[in-house]
């Protein structure tokens, strides 16, 4: 038997998991229109690669990823984009985004499916391919996955963890997906481990699953893979958070803002490398993902969902009970309420769950903090809430930094035990946007300032040279004029032969004057000889700040929508 | 007597120069407290405060010559950093200075636009892009809202428009306690 | 809207309050067993005088009255009062004290969760410093019966009436005893000569005592105190005393004497476990009740008051924003270096 370690705090509320794994995986069927959001993802929003009219093919590319750090989005079945237009996002904000909405044909038809041959390819090109075929983290952080195939510094990466602890209440996605399509799971795992030159693989699955255990561990019997490990873990609230399932099977902590492969370990869900396997074998980008309906619904079941399909037609499935009065997107602990149950399934959408006045009681009225520390006993993250809390409250956001807010993974362990019922995670949620938004706020004004300065800079030397090309012509001139003054009056000295008159004198002493100006000016021109290094290096920055702006123009070109509603 | 005298005197001039090298040497660039209040400031430079920028409020502040309460766009929150920062009273914007208005960034229409430059003059921050004649556009990440490229416009094309939360930049609200749940929504 | 985490744990203040005073119950029925029903008088009187201050100062303070006076805070603030002053005090010191605790000591620093200090000592300090002599009227076991206890509490009998039956604690009469008979006096001598002792401590007071431990073993067992406070605040005592009864046996009390002859055990398991003004932080509880211990020794064995656990309490209270800011537990994958330090 393995040797686990354990993280501090955890809670253990009641797992509502049985009614959802009574029967198999069921396929949800495609709907009549698909609206899928183009930014699925962490990073950039993918730049829309389809028009209205268009008609697309299963798995057709029609969102192409906007730098790296971001993934592609796809059309999860055939038919005719009707309209790229802004529509509402499964968000808690309830605001529209850029979505693809496409009236499909119901003939789902396939496009071109290719198996990858990451073997024979360049890893780099593997995860282009993985980046472009749309995989994301399916655990729920979204996080594009190809960012994270990548060996740490040493070339090789020591335990690759795989997470399939799903520790959140109702939610049995994970579970359900590792009964029935193991196999593909080690496919995909052993894809990655390849990837990042991992040593040994940890697949971590809480011990209240112990049919997923059976049959993870008969796959990778059967796949004849060596050092992949099954290891049950004890079921405990959060132990499916990366953070803590690294804990518990490598004793490692990686540290917030840290990355994990610096530390040697990297950990990605069950459903990722299932849609590895899917990706690589055969050649079918991410258009679908195994959401569980629970909570408030007559039949609740996991159900394989299309990327893009209304909550609603999924929910109907289950049959929601008539006071359903709430859609939450994940589990109980952590999930975010839907503005509507219009809303698109997304690749974030582990579990629709449908509340009610009966199932979720709105908490008692909020009594003050005692200070009780239940708070503090409960966090995964070791970190002390009600202080958090007090200055989250108080908007002392510098203090809350200082206690690590960041820190804190709002897995919902200190609002759950709090015997104040104080909405803790709502104070961080609060802080954390807050000073996220301050933090925008300031860049934007350094930039303000930057480009104010820089633009100062710029009037003055202009100014500075047109004076000096105006002192230029007026001397020039004045020599001209002095040229010709000199031969006039050089001809008429014959006769009258005056002498040179003081006025004449002052004269050509200030066009001396000015001459000698110019030359010293030609010979020191404003800025494109001899210079000092760190003019060079003035330079170097200012041409970079212009291809900056640039930048900024071309992402300026893409278009400019309004809001819906 | 002399020789006490001698060395007093030779300590003095070694540390006089030292010194000297010193506050050569690692002479502090600028005035700290004038980097300081313009940090605060929200480098709009619009000039509503009477002065052509925020740097130049900035030194007027802090040379006692403007009050704390004349920058619109820092709002409420940005006199009360200052007064934090300067240990002064808070006192409510000074009304001849303007308003505290949503955040906005400019919006050229292209079709008017005749190409004149005048906004690009105007603009403090280079957020203005277009050659002599050719159409104009806003950068509305460089923009800082500060309006000034408006007035000079000659064909009026140039518009505030608010900017809109979007998902990303969407803020979760200060919690406070329900008295009611919301009733339900769904259809 | 609310927002996650739905699912909320079946737990309210209320619901800790009333264990709290749940798990007194066994020290109050050694208290009635060993001192008479005067105790029980007390604690209604301190019960009625806590739940109306606190229902007029919530009404001032145009804070919802039923919501706050149903959590058990004032009932908690208000039975530690009654147990820790004398059971024979006239009844408007007990009223008094109350009303101290709950609209100075807890509402004017801004009510639940806000005091920095300790309600029940501040209101106990306050009076130990302005009735001093009333404050030392503690009954001898089996001395008075309950009518003239009821007549102490309320008709203030005849001071010679009142020397007959009371008398002060053990801890109390040794100290004394020590300081006036200067160094002819031992702790033998002095505890042979009263007929106040038990078997290990005070004659029933040791019993007492034993009530508070069981009572605050079971609310260690329910969780709703750590070990932190009550250990740390016993093992320093009994060190401290332990040390100095080896070292200078004939002037200073046994451990045993320490923690069951007055109000230690109280204090271990329900005063000093005050969430709102104790220490927070697992390091920070050990530093926070060790340092009451201390102040509470050195108090016992040289101060001029009978017992200074009040003044410990109310001492290592000032202390307790500057023990938790140094005794931050370092935080997941942090270490120690980056905690936040003025
Ligand atoms: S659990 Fe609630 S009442 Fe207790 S310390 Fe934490 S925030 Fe305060
Ligand atoms: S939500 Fe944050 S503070 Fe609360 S228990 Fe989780 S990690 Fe700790
Ligand atoms: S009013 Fe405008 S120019 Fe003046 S400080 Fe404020 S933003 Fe800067």
């Amino acid at each position: 038997m393995r040797q686990l370690f354990d993280f501090n705090g955890g809670v253990k509320p009641d797992y509502h998991k049985d009614a959802s794994v009574q029967r198999p995986i069921a396929v949800s069927p495609a709907p009549a229109f698909l609206v899928i959001p183009l930014h699925q993802s962490i990073g950039g929003t993918p730049r829309p690669l389809v028009a209205p009219g268009d008609h697309v093919l299963k798995g057709q590319r029609i969102g192409a990823a906007d730098g790296n750090l971001s993934a592609a989005v796809h059309a999860s079945t055939s038919g005719t984009v009707s309209a790229v237009e802004m529509r509402r996002m499964p968000h808690p904000s309830g605001l529209s985004a850029l979505c693809v909405v496409i009236e499909t044909d119901g003939k789902d038809e396939w496009g071109e499916r290719q198996p990858f041959d990451y073997r024979n390819r360049p890893r780099e090109e593997t995860r282009d391919y993985l980046r472009d075929a749309g995989i994301v983290g399916l655990g729920g952080a979204v996080f594009p996955s190809h960012l994270k195939l990548a060996p740490g510094k040493q070339g090789s990466l020591d335990t690759l963890v795989i997470n399939g602890a799903e520790c959140e209440p109702f939610i049995t996605c994970d579970d359900l997906l590792m009964r029935e399509r193991a196999a593909g799971i080690v496919r995909g795992i052993r894809i990655m481990r390849e990837l990042l030159a991992a040593h040994r693989v940890l697949i971590g699955i809480e011990d209240n699953k112990p049919q997923a255990i059976a049959a993870m561990q008969a796959a990778v019997s059967g796949s004849g893979e060596s050092d992949m490990e099954i290891v049950a873990i004890p079921t405990r609230y959060p132990a499916g958070g990366a953070k803590q399932l690294i804990r518990v099977l490598t004793g490692i902590e990686v540290p917030h803002g840290k990355r994990s492969t610096d530390y040697g370990v990297q950990c990605f869900n069950v459903g990722t490398a299932y849609a590895i396997h899917e990706a690589i074998d055969l050649g079918q980008p991410l258009i679908s993902r195994i959401v569980t309906v629970a909570g408030n619904v007559a039949a609740p079941r996991n159900y394989e969902v299309l990327l893009g399909t209304p909550m609603r037609a999924v929910m109907a499935l289950a049959e929601p009970l008539p006071d359903t009065d709430r859609i939450i997107m994940g589990g109980p602990m952590m999930g975010v309420p839907m503005p509507g149950d219009e809303v698109p399934v997304v690749k974030a959408t582990n579990c629709i769950l449908a509340g009610s006045r009966k199932l979720f009681p709105p908490p008692p009225p909020e009594m003050p903090c005692i200070r009780c520390g239940e708070c503090a006993k409960a966090c995964p993250a070791d970190l002390q809430p009600f202080e958090l809390y007090w200055f989250a409250r108080a908007k002392i956001f510098g203090k809350a930094q200082e206690y690590h807010l960041f820190d804190c993974i709002e897995c919902g362990c200190c609002a759950y035990v709090c015997p104040s019922r104080i909405p803790l995670v709502d104070y961080y949620r609060f802080a954390k946007s807050e000073i996220w938004a301050r933090e925008a706020e300031k860049e934007a004004a350094d930039k303000a300032r930057e480009h104010y300065e820089f633009r100062q800079q710029r009037e003055e030397r202009e100014k500075q040279e047109k004076a000096a090309r105006l002192a230029a012509k007026t001397a020039a001139g004045r020599e001209k004029a002095a040229v010709a003054l000199a031969s006039v009056t050089s001809a008429e000295s014959a006769t009258a032969a005056p002498a040179a008159s003081p006025e004449e004198d002052a004269k050509k002493a200030l066009i001396a004057a000015a001459l000698a100006r110019a030359r010293a000016q030609q010979a020191q021109p404003a800025n494109t000889t001899g210079l000092t290094p760190e003019q060079e290096a003035e330079i170097a920055a200012i041409e970079a700040r212009r291809a900056a702006m640039r930048e900024e123009i071309r992402k300026q070109a893409r278009p400019h929508l309004p809001p819906d509603n | 007597m002399l020789t006490a005298i001698l060395v007093m005197a030779l300590g003095a001039v070694v540390l006089g120069a030292a010194l000297g090298y010193a506050a050569v040497r690692f002479r502090v660039q600028g005035d700290p407290l004038v980097e300081k209040i313009d940090a605060v400031l929200p480098q709009t430079q619009c000039g509503q405060c009477g002065f052509p920028g925020c740097k130049p409020y900035a030194q007027a502040i802090a040379k006692g010559e403007a009050d704390i309460n004349q920058c619109p766009p820092g709002g409420e929150e940005g006199i009360r950093k200052l007064a934090d920062l300067l240990g002064r009273e808070v006192k409510p914007l000074s009304a001849e200075h303007g308003v505290e208005k949503p955040k906005a960034v400019a919006f050229i229409d292209e079709q008017i636009c005749i190409g004149c430059t005048l906004c690009i003059q105007a603009c403090p921050v280079d957020a203005i892009v277009g050659a002599a004649k050719q159409m104009h556009t806003v950068i509305a990440a460089q923009c800082t809202g500060c309006e000034l490229c408006v007035p000079p416009c000659p064909v009026n094309c140039i518009s505030m428009q608010p900017i809109v939360e979007t998902v990303e930049t969407w803020k979760w609200k200060y919690p406070i306690i329900e008295i009611k749940p919301a009733p339900a929504r769904i259809s | 809207m609310t927002n996650s985490p739905y699912l909320l744990k079946p737990a309210s203040v209320q619901s800790i309050m009333l264990r709290v005073l749940a798990a007194l119950l066994p020290g109050i029925a050694a208290y009635v067993w060993f001192f008479g029903a005067a105790i029980l008088v007390q604690i209604a009187l301190a019960t009625v005088a806590a739940l109306a201050a606190e229902a007029l100062i919530l009404k001032l303070r145009d804070k919802p009255v039923m919501l706050f006076l149903t959590d058990g805070s004032a009932l908690v603030t208000a039975w530690l009062i009654a147990l820790s002053l004398p059971p024979l005090v006239p009844w408007w010191l007990t009223v008094l004290a109350v009303a101290i605790a709950i609209i100075v000591a807890k509402h004017l620093y801004g009510g639940l969760g806000q005091n920095p200090f300790n309600p029940a000592m501040v209101a106990f300090a306050l009076m130990i410093v302005a009735y001093p002599q009333l404050m030392s009227h503690w009954p001898l076991p089996g001395a008075a019966t309950f009518t003239q206890q009821w007549q102490m509490i309320f008709h203030a009998l005849a001071p010679e009436t009142l020397d007959a039956l009371t008398s002060a604690t053990p801890l109390d009469a040794l100290r004394t005893a020590l300081h006036t008979q200067g160094t002819t006096a031992s702790v033998a001598s002095v505890l042979a000569g009263n007929g106040n002792i038990g078997q290990f401590a005070g004659r029933g007071w040791e019993w007492v005592a034993g009530g508070y431990l069981l009572g605050g073993l079971w609310m260690l067992q329910q969780r709703i105190i750590t070990w932190h406070l009550p250990a740390a605040f016993l093992a320093t005592l009994f060190a401290l005393s332990g040390a100095a009864s080896l070292a200078d046996g004939a002037h200073h009390a046994g451990p045993l004497f320490h923690l069951f002859g007055g109000g230690a055990m109280l204090a271990a398991f329900f005063i000093i476990t005050d969430p709102v003004s104790a220490a927070t932080t697992p390091k920070g509880k050990l530093i926070f009740a060790a340092g009451i211990a201390l102040i509470t020794w050195i108090i016992r064995s040289f101060g001029a008051y009978p017992d200074g656990i009040a003044f410990g309490v109310l001492l290592m209270n000032i202390a307790v924003p500057l023990i938790d800011m140094y005794t931050q537990p370092a935080v997941f994958g942090h270490k120690k270096e980056d905690m936040p330090h003025e």
